[in-house]
């Protein structure tokens, strides 16, 4: 039987539950999906459970006494805008959701760059190792280097150290100068500043480094150490873990399988209101451009509102949104990726994880599709989540169309979507299912 | 609610704090969740659902991202395919 709400959020992160929250209420019948076995996103994440920063349980607990139906471990693996129908896999089934207004907030994920070594265990995103460790991975005494860009690096950094990790260093690629730019910059949001400050405080025992990236990481099964270069020198640093991201990327491919615009910068486009080009589809959140926790909140309020048909309320939010984009934009100037990190990886350097693709073979290749078709790269199961975001950073290449399954699904969830066939055949290119298990 | 869980990583046990997910177990036991196409031992990366590198068996069914998923008692893991 499938279900049908009025509004359904696909994610339950900051800007799904915001937009949950407000639109429930103007009474109406709201559902959240979400992929992750508890609602909060990646910077909540762990949900109500686990200690969560002030604002984080005060949405947790408006969600709860909400009335909203959530769908944990719920990820959405086709969506037909024509019939406003949603398929969702769980571990266990597959099942329809129907819907009248949808509200994309599908967040981000973090950009990983490929490096000699950076195949071994225990290297790993920097928000992606915290999420370990808010999963329960024990790192008291472990010898961890943070690395990549953002101010992500901080918090990853400060909550590794609390937690009793013992942080080598923090690299940071973007130079003292633009960062000085920035902290500038940020005299006009006092409390984001004193945010900073607290955290690097907790932090203050390890080297904050700026111009500084990891070359190569080394190790027989599992990490060792790490190459870093660190202002134009070379340094090997003996670590447990490497904890390594270049800032963050929007997780489109559900936006763009819906036929939604993506604007030139590849984030998804939106009226004032949050609606794509699509009538009666929202986004809301990091897919609308990388603007962090506070500004996703305020764009999930808007969208949901504006979902709910009460614009007014959401028309409110509006000075509050612009306030914190100004934030966003300082945040992607000073953070910009720097040339030499496309250089890093060898000829050898597996830049496809899932097929085991050499730099050296996708190189061959003048775009994606030609890497894809002849290589394999960006065919296995992330299906190019990782290769794909690194080959754009790396060739300049457009990473081109999605297409159902969004996720990689079981072949009865397969056969469930291929009956849906009218969304098929308005595909532009023949369907053709890849990443398909068993 | 136990404070842990118990489950078993290729029939090996392992205890967990409840909550952890399955990939927490899988570090704490073999630390490889799959063998990549040329052999390589292969482990969490993005530890959020995107890169797949930490795919593993859990309860007889193949492939699942033991990032997203929570351990339950007796959970029977196959790690390294």
């Amino acid at each position: 039987m499938q279900q049908t709400f009025e509004i359904v959020v696909i994610g339950g992160g900051p800007a799904g539950i915001a937009a949950a929250v407000a639109a429930s209420q103007s009474s109406k019948r709201v559902a959240v999906l979400d992929d992750n076995p508890r609602v909060g996103g990646q910077i909540w994440r762990g949900g109500p459970g686990l200690a969560q920063p002030k604002a984080a349980a005060r949405w947790f607990y408006q969600l709860e006494t909400a009335n909203v139906r959530v769908f944990n471990g719920a990820r959405v693996i086709h969506a037909d805008a024509s019939a406003r129908t949603l398929q969702a896999e769980t571990t266990r089934e597959i099942f329809p959701i129907g819907y009248q207004n949808l509200i994309l907030a599908t967040g981000a994920r973090e950009l990983f760059l490929p490096f000699p070594g950076w195949t071994l265990p225990n290297v790993m995103g920097a928000g992606g190792f915290q999420a370990l460790v808010k999963s329960g991975l024990p790192i008291a005494g472990k010898r961890v280097v943070v690395a990549g860009t953002g101010p992500l690096l901080l918090a990853v950094a400060a909550y590794l150290c609390d937690h009793g990790a013992n942080v080598a260093r923090i690299c940071e690629q973007a130079s003292s100068s633009s960062l000085a730019a920035f902290a500038l910059r940020m005299l006009a949001f006092p409390g984001k500043l004193r945010e900073a400050l607290s955290l690097r405080y907790k932090s203050r025992f390890a080297k904050y480094a700026t111009q500084s990236w990891p070359v190569s990481a080394h190790g027989k099964i599992s990490l060792e150490s790490i190459t870093i270069s660190e202002s134009g020198r070379l340094r090997e640093i003996p670590c447990d873990y490497l904890a390594c991201a270049f800032h963050l990327i929007p997780n489109t491919e559900l936006p763009r399988m819906l036929g939604c615009h993506l604007n030139q910068e590849a984030f998804v486009e939106t009226d004032e209101l949050q609606q794509t080009l699509h009538q009666g589809i929202y986004c809301a959140g990091e897919p609308t451009g990388i603007g962090g926790v506070e500004l996703s909140t305020i764009e999930g309020r808007i969208a949901g509102h504006a979902a709910a048909n009460d614009k007014r309320a959401a028309a409110k939010l509006f000075p509050a949104r612009a306030r914190y984009r100004k934030l966003a934009a300082a945040m992607k100037q000073a953070f910009r990726l720097r040339p030499e990190l496309a250089t890093l990886a060898k000829p050898d350097t597996f830049l496809c994880r899932c097929e085991d693709v050499t730099l050296h073979q996708v190189r061959q290749h003048n775009s994606w599709k030609s890497a894809k078709l002849h290589t394999r790269c960006g065919m296995g199961p992330c299906q190019g989540r990782i290769c794909g975001a690194a080959a754009n950073f790396l060739f300049g290449w457009n990473i081109e169309s999605a297409r159902p399954p969004v996720f990689p699904a079981r072949c009865e969830s397969l056969a469930a979507i291929s009956s849906l066939t009218s969304s098929l055949t308005t595909e532009t290119e023949p369907p053709q299912f890849h990443g398909g298990f068993q | 609610m136990p404070e842990n869980v118990t489950v078993y990583v290729n029939d090996l046990p392992v205890t967990v704090p409840t909550g952890a997910t399955v990939a927490v177990a899988v570090m704490l036991s073999s630390n490889v969740c799959r063998t990549s196409v040329s052999g390589e031992p292969r482990a969490p990366l993005c530890a959020m659902g995107a890169c797949f590198e930490c795919r593993v068996e859990i309860n007889e069914v193949r492939h699942l991202r033991s990032c997203q998923v929570a351990c339950e008692p007796q959970m029977k893991i196959k790690v390294g395919r």
